[in-house]
């Protein structure tokens, strides 16, 4: 192993840290692995966590070191990742991987049409958070190792995450990652293609060839790690070019399902304010459904940040709604339920929808070319849409599968 | 140390601070026939007939109460972690070369730490009634030279009444009293809303001193403390800090986390029926159980319900609720914060009420047990509905009971906690330290999901056609586990040396909290 330097240390320390530790490790010539342990956890799981550190020191090959641990309650796969980078940070060379066995209730894949009306941002590094978030119920969950990292944490957030991937229960949720800006988040890549991701989020989308250098790198990982679940692409349209590419690059991979538009940075791209009414950014929505509809898949929307106002929220995404998006970004779970309600199709939609798809199936028993509902003509696409709105419905639980019969 | 069985399975000692104890004997299996305590006869004659009782200190009121050594002095923790007087007396006492005082509080915050330089040198010998924080880790470690004695506020007053705890002398902190003792806490520069938890006190106490902060001329109406009761009145320049007295507890939590569970709760209550008109219930502090009503709120304005009568401590939530009328009374035990304090002085509908009409054991019924809800919180539970409000999993000593006992005895009992806090999981094989058997626990609701007690056929009943997430509580236990990296290693406890004793409502030895293994 090509040593850098003789002590290292990762990971948090302080008053404010919860569910989170750091280590420091300082190599000796002799001693053997010595461990300072300091956990508000100690008397429960003290043992374990030493046993925890000689097993990884052995897997690392560390003989004599000084092992310093400070830890405020870390799961033990934050305590694995948090090691691991100590570890990495003395040895930069180092490949091996530390891994804890994968949970099985994460093994699940997703299907290109499902709903996608929420997902939850989780900052990568700060693993407190993950644990518990499924249980909002978001449709999805985003690992970020993108804006929510510091650079000087990057390695950081790799670790956390693939951790988290094999160990964190989603609980359902759709298992999302948001890699760094290519080229760089390629590299983001060997952390979560082997581990069951579900989608990968893809920021700052500006081409088509910057999807197709990533479905070939998702690709060969995929083969090296014997991968079969599907795993998608949600690029994030964020800048005027990417804008004006958005069909382009909505259509450069039968594995992307979504285009997401991220109104921060274009509004900074375009030299304007983002405002609450969004009237600076109608055109880029606009396109942005219009780009992903052409090219067949869903169209989602950006994030809602003031996580106050739960009023505006639910107004922004009526708003959305109307203009053809399916999803809406969430920094707070709190956020979750407000935004499946609003995207929920209204007691209105359902009661005509039901009664459109019911004149549909009779004629069609009927054998008869054309719908007709009382004096009504029905033409095709208001079939379609009632059938979608339906299928909403059953997902949402509005109506149930004997809906026929009440 | 000579140790027995209770019937909860709990081994206790016979004897604590050389009385004589009566082991737990199970739920509603005690009740003492002997006669209640009496305090000496007092004449008025004896009392100027001006009415004047107010001394120069406290020095001289505790003088001529009569303190010596190994006397009990009581104190009441309405002004909270803003308290100045008790430290001020323990100072005085300190001063005068008293010893192995018995200290006998309503409850003790961090600002007593300051305390334990008198532990330490034996001025106080032991603490009866809850050893918060740095007094619990310095009673874990087996330094205090008695044993201590934990009970409920309701358990407090049994204990007085029993004749088991006679009060020397109680000193009781008034925000406004008048010359005569008349006092109240709900007006005054250190307003605390009421002072309640020291009525039995100036009952049964030999010698009671008010300190007050406002001294106002006769009469001081309406008066929650008698002044027929009150032996001494001792102006101060100031009671404490004002910020403080109100509790820090009082905002609703920002925790996602807890925000779902308080949602659970709201859930609950209206899915198993409770929320119906003319429906009551209690809320404490703390920042899930302040969230759960404001949950409930939405509920009972959308289904047009209103509530009879709401417990707490009080808070500005339940002060809207009363004013918005969705509920026609509070019945307030403590006051958490200054909204509080204002609508109990302002509205004849914000009624004080103290451990005597609540909680007592040896009251003609009690409040408590006329409650349709209470929502309470827990360190730790177990799989058979058995929880811990005083010590942590790491064994040491950290919190009182408060009311928690007493408000067991509602007619649906709620703990409202989360499965695991950072990596120490709440739902346990057995609890450290047993508070409230699993009998009177009826619902346990965490993040993870809901657990009913079965010996609640009928809540069972009640919401198995619901969305809720109803899980056995051995399986929410296992999905911690299973996060936590196995089950928590049990603490390595000496039990040898018990350091303090739980006891009941009825006043027998729940559970002994034995020293920390060095």
């Amino acid at each position: 192993m090509k040593q850098n330097i003789k002590k290292s240390s990762a990971g948090k320390r302080g008053d404010t840290v919860r569910s989170d530790c750091y280590f420091e490790i300082e190599l000796k010539n002799s001693g053997g692995i010595k461990i300072n342990l300091k956990s508000k956890v100690d008397t429960m799981y003290g043992e374990s966590i030493r046993q925890m550190i000689l097993d990884m020191s052995e897997f690392f090959g560390l003989k004599d070191a000084n092992i310093l641990l400070d830890d405020n309650g870390a799961l033990p796969f934050v305590l694995a990742a948090r090691f691991e980078l100590t570890v990495k940070r003395l040895f930069s060379d180092l490949k091996k991987e530390y891994l804890l066995p994968f949970n099985k209730k994460n093994l699940y894949s997703t299907k290109k049409d499902q709903l996608r009306r929420s997902r939850l941002y989780l900052p990568g590094n700060e693993p407190k958070f993950f644990v518990n978030a499924g249980l909002h119920s978001p449709d999805g969950i985003i690992l970020d190792l993108e804006d929510s990292v510091s650079p000087s944490e990057k390695d950081a957030a790799q670790l956390i995450v693939r951790n988290a991937l094999r160990s964190v229960d989603f609980y359902g949720a759709e298992r999302m990652v948001r890699i760094n800006q290519l080229p760089k988040g390629l590299d983001d890549l060997k952390f979560i293609v082997p581990n069951n991701v579900n989608v990968i989020l893809v920021p700052k989308c500006e081409s088509a060839e910057q999807i197709h250098k990533l479905e070939k790198e998702v690709d060969k990982l995929k083969k090296q790690y014997k991968v079969e679940n599907p795993i998608y692409f949600m690029p994030i349209i964020e800048s005027a070019l990417g804008v004006i590419k958005a069909y382009e690059i909505a259509s450069a991979s039968k594995n992307n399902y979504a285009l997401a538009i991220g109104l921060e940075d274009y509004t900074a791209d375009i030299g304007t304010q983002r405002t609450n009414e969004g009237r600076e950014s109608i055109f880029a929505r606009q396109m942005l459904v219009n780009a992903a509809k052409a090219a067949g898949i869903q169209a989602i929307d950006t994030v809602f940040s003031d996580v106050g106002d739960m009023e505006s929220l639910r107004q922004s995404v009526i708003e959305s709604k109307s203009l053809g998006f399916e999803g809406k970004g969430c920094i707070h779970p709190r956020q979750i339920k407000v935004v499946h309600e609003a995207f929920a199709p209204t007691t209105d939609e359902i009661e005509k929808a039901k009664k459109i798809v019911l004149a549909f199936e009779e004629a069609e028993k009927k054998g008869l070319g054309v719908v007709s509902l009382g004096s009504k003509m029905i033409d095709p696409p208001v079939v379609k849409r009632a059938v979608k709105i339906i299928n909403l419905a059953l997902l949402n639980k509005q109506i149930g599968k004997d809906w026929r019969k009440k | 140390m000579k140790l027995v069985k209770n019937a909860a399975g709990r081994f206790v000692p016979k004897e604590v601070n050389g009385e004589v104890q009566i082991p737990f004997k199970g739920v509603d299996k005690y009740k003492p026939s002997r006669v209640k305590a009496r305090s000496p006869i007092k004449s008025c004659i004896d009392y100027r007939s001006d009415g004047n009782k107010v001394l120069k200190d406290l020095k001289t009121a505790l003088k001529k109460a009569g303190l010596k050594d190994g006397m009990t002095i009581s104190t009441h923790h309405h002004l909270r972690n803003g308290d100045a007087v008790t430290n001020m007396l323990f100072d005085t006492i300190k001063a005068m070369g008293i010893k192995n005082i018995r200290w006998f509080p309503t409850a003790s915050f961090p600002v007593h730490s300051h305390l334990i330089k008198y532990l330490e040198d034996g001025t106080i010998h032991h603490i009866e009634g809850s050893m918060n924080g740095p007094l619990g880790k310095f009673t874990s470690e087996g330094k205090m030279k008695g044993i201590g004695v934990l009970r409920s506020h309701g358990g407090r007053y049994q204990a007085i009444q029993d004749g088991e705890v006679h009060i020397d002398i109680a000193v009781i902190l008034a925000p406004t009293a008048d010359p005569f003792g008349n006092a109240t806490g709900d007006r005054g520069k250190s307003a605390c809303g009421l002072i309640g938890f020291a009525l039995g006190d100036s009952e049964y106490a030999d010698k009671v001193i008010i300190v007050t902060d406002n001294l106002i001329p006769f009469p001081c109406v309406p008066w929650q403390i008698q002044g027929n009761n009150v032996d001494f009145v001792v102006e101060v320049e100031s009671l404490g800090d004002p910020k403080k007295i109100v509790s820090g507890t009082t905002e609703v939590t920002k925790s996602p986390d807890r925000l779902l569970i308080a949602e659970y709760v709201a859930d609950f209550i209206e899915a198993a029926g409770i929320m119906k008109d003319g429906f009551s219930l209690q809320a404490g502090a703390g920042g899930t159980n302040l969230a759960f009503v404001l949950f409930l709120k939405e509920k009972m304005k959308a289904a047009g319900i209103k509530a009879r009568f709401m417990r707490g401590g009080s808070t500005k939530y339940l002060v809207e609720m009363l004013e918005e009328g969705l509920t026609d009374y509070i019945l307030d035990g403590q006051t958490f914060d200054l909204e509080g304090v204002r609508s109990m002085r302002e509205n004849a509908n914000h009624v004080n009420t103290s451990p005597f009409t609540s909680y007592n054991f040896h009251g003609k019924g009690n409040f408590a047990s006329m409650v349709d809800t209470a929502v309470l919180g827990a360190t730790e539970v177990d799989i058979k509905f058995n929880a811990n409000v005083v010590t942590h999993s790491d064994g040491y000593l950290l919190h009182g009971i408060g009311g928690w006992q007493n408000c067991l005895y509602s007619k649906c009992t709620i703990l409202a906690i989360p499965s695991f806090r950072d990596r120490i999981p709440v739902i346990v094989d057995r609890v450290t330290t047993l508070c409230g058997p699993g009998e009177l626990i009826d619902v346990i609701i965490t993040e993870r999901g809901i657990a009913i007690n079965p010996l609640r056929k009928d809540l069972l009943k009640a919401v198995k056609d619901s969305e809720l997430p109803i899980k056995d509580i051995k399986q929410i236990k296992k999905e911690v586990d299973e996060i936590c990296g196995g089950a928590p290693v049990k603490p390595k406890l000496n039990k040898e040396k018990v350091v303090a004793i739980v006891k009941w409502v009825d006043g027998t030895v729940l559970d002994s909290i034995y020293e920390k293994a060095k």
